[in-house]
């Protein structure tokens, strides 16, 4: 258990700074893996007929699956997947447990398999809480923003790292 | 009969799902999501000894409420934001009930929009995962 967390400053000098920008693909292997993971039977994100009759260009991306970052060994990070450069390496904290905290997706198009997109992830808020269970905890709030190849802005993800 | 904005009241429920996460579920759901943490497959990673099991990945709860909402809406919108909140931790082969409620419904910018609240709850009742999602339609 963290006695005491401080927030240093070479964190904060982190703040609201983009990481470089990395490619995630949604294609349709991609979607039916993420549909099979959280277990959808509807057909619309597994059948191009069906998806096409529901009136989508090609299997659309279910709600809350983010793309899939291309992955180099590497350059990608061999736990979760995202780009190494994305300037959030959790060990520069010293706090050996990671929880997640909560996640919020925003869509501003309707995402299909076939579409390509540029991410940049940042890093937002910093703030320790108390936890009664875990004692003092440092709470990461991130943002990544999404766009197509036309660099529209299509997707936001925020979230909450908890490190204890 | 397809759902449409003129007949969704506030208050309405929406059809809920029972699932049953096993390890192999979590696996497929990694492989899918790209979340390889240990924590979630392998029982002997520090973190899951610590927390005595591994735990449902928060995602995979996210996610299945954004399928509760995509299974109501069944294509005649467009979702257009799910967010939750991590409160407590699932364990493999736990029954996971996902639920939601029509909270609000209005018009801006063109578009009818609809709130709903959808949580997670687990064998006890507790909310694990409370949210929320925004709908449009055309």
């Amino acid at each position: 258990m963290a006695e005491k967390i401080e927030i240093k400053d070479e964190w904060k000098a982190q703040l609201g700074v983009n990481s470089p920008p990395w490619t995630y693909e949604i294609t349709t292997t991609s979607v039916r893996a993420f549909a099979r993971g959280v277990g959808y039977t509807d057909p619309v994100y597994y059948d191009i007929d069906a998806a096409r009759a529901a009136g989508h260009r090609n299997l659309p991306a279910p709600p809350c699956y983010l793309g899939t970052p291309v992955f180099i060994p590497g350059k990608s990070d061999d736990t979760f997947s995202g780009p190494v450069n994305s300037g959030m390496s959790l060990f520069q904290f010293g706090l050996a447990n990671v929880l997640d905290g909560g996640t919020e997706v925003e869509y501003f198009d309707t995402l299909c398999a076939g579409d390509t997109l540029t991410a940049v992830n940042r890093l937002v808020g910093l703030d320790v809480r108390e936890s009664k269970a875990l004692g003092q905890m440092l709470i990461l709030s991130l943002e990544m923003e999404y766009k197509n190849l036309t660099g529209k802005v299509v997707m936001i993800a925020r979230g909450q790292t908890i490190l204890y | 009969m397809a759902l449409t904005w003129d007949n969704i009241k506030e208050g309405d429920a929406l059809p809920e799902m029972k699932k049953t996460p096993g390890v192999t579920q979590l696996v497929k759901y990694a492989a899918g999501g790209g979340d390889f943490n240990p924590m979630h497959h392998d029982y002997n990673f520090f973190q899951s000894k610590a927390i005595g099991s591994i735990i449902v990945h928060g995602r995979f709860k996210w996610s299945s409420l954004g399928e509760l909402v995509s299974n109501w809406l069944g294509h005649q919108g467009r979702i257009k934001k799910v967010s939750c909140q991590y409160r407590g931790m699932d364990f493999p082969d736990q029954e996971i009930t996902v639920k939601g409620i029509v909270e609000r419904k209005w018009q801006e910018g063109g578009e009818k929009l609809v709130e709903v609240a959808v949580w997670t709850e687990n064998a006890e009742g507790k909310q694990t995962t409370p949210g929320k999602a925004v709908v449009a339609f055309i």
